[in-house]
């Protein structure tokens, strides 16, 4: 047991170097610059009619998968484990994508029912 | 084992990752499992989400978010778009940056950093809690709920697209139960926090030599705020 606890620590502090203070702040300012971005378009670009909606909303989920992947990878340290991990938690939300495809498709058919 | 002279090479214990001999994921058993847990969750608000897609996809028009979304609470009632939710972002994000400065005291062992941090990550969790409540009650009072709508619903749509109950119906319908179920997360997040605080200043940790506690659940809080910039992204921006 103490030996598990003393490995654990270890694996801590090998951590502790790729996730300082300072990346943390960084991560942050990326994450409200973001978000600050976001709110430029939705409040001041979209209703001046400098950018249409339909360009809006991709550059919004692009956004959206920006701070996804700074969420994942720097503050639940995702980047930092090692690849077997990584690949067990990304590969399978593939799936999401199929179903996005597939409910959307099915929706345009449910526009005809209606 | 070392006197005998010759091993041969079967009995060699195997050292590579993936050969048993020693963890290929190196990660405590719990931190795993909330890895999964989390990766179910996932699944459980994308289904939320895309389901939300398609009924908007299918419709013929839908209410405007910052149309709907015009007060806040206690300061302005009308014509300021957006900007009440802008704050819970920014709450949100906030907690999250405290959780993992916390997280990384705890590398340090720093005992009385990560209960300060953690104190500060409750502290914005019921804050935004608090506001997702102001806003749940606004639009309570407006007329909207489950299964109920104003109404007066015109103004909840852009110009030139002819309103219709039945949308309006659903996008309440959808957005009481998506952010309900994210409050939930979050309502959930604040408690757990609350007792591995209470760990935390009982040395609990200290004696255990490890604050991966503390690491487990600012996964579990990340998440959460994860959920937040989808929810925020596909119910106020697009």
């Amino acid at each position: 047991m103490s030996s598990e606890t003393h490995h654990t620590q270890e694996h801590d502090h090998a951590e502790h170097d790729t996730m300082s203070r300072k990346k943390i702040w960084q991560v942050f300012f990326v994450l409200l610059g973001i978000t600050v971005i976001e709110f430029i378009i939705a409040l001041y670009m979209v209703p001046k009619g400098i950018i249409p909606l339909t360009i809006a909303n991709p550059i919004y989920i692009i956004l959206t998968l920006a701070k996804a992947f700074y969420i994942v990878a720097y503050f639940m340290h995702l980047k930092f484990e090692k690849i077997g991990l990584m690949y067990s938690i990304i590969v399978p939300t593939l799936f999401i994508i199929g179903l996005i495809l597939v409910l959307t498709n099915e929706s345009h058919h449910w526009v005809d029912l209606r | 084992m070392s006197t005998t002279a010759v091993t041969s090479p079967i009995d060699e214990v195997k050292t590579t990752p993936w050969a048993g001999g020693r963890s290929p994921f190196s990660v405590e058993y719990g931190k795993m499992m909330m890895w999964f847990f989390l990766l179910s969750d996932a699944f459980t608000f994308s289904s939320l989400l895309i389901a939300y897609g398609a009924l908007r996809f299918s419709s013929t028009s839908w209410p405007a978010a910052d149309r709907i979304f015009q007060s806040v609470p206690g300061m302005v009632e009308h014509g300021a778009p957006l900007v009440f939710v802008g704050i819970m972002t920014f709450i949100l994000i906030m907690s999250s940056v405290t959780m993992v400065l916390g997280v990384e005291a705890g590398h340090r062992g720093a005992r009385k950093e990560v209960a300060g941090w953690l104190i500060a990550t409750v502290i914005g969790g019921f804050m935004f809690l608090g506001c997702q409540a102001l806003e749940w009650s606004h639009l309570f009072h407006e007329g909207f709920n489950w299964g109920k709508i104003p109404h007066e619903i015109g103004e909840f749509f852009p110009e030139g697209v002819a309103p219709s109950t039945v949308y309006t119906q659903q996008f309440a319908n959808l957005f009481f139960t998506i952010t309900g179920f994210h409050g939930f997360h979050v309502f959930s997040g604040v408690i757990i926090n609350i007792i591995i605080l209470i760990n935390v200043l009982a040395g609990t940790y200290d004696r255990r030599g490890s604050y991966l506690m503390v690491e487990k659940v600012g996964l579990y809080w990340h998440f959460v705020d994860l959920v937040w910039v989808f929810v925020f992204t596909f119910f106020y921006l697009v």
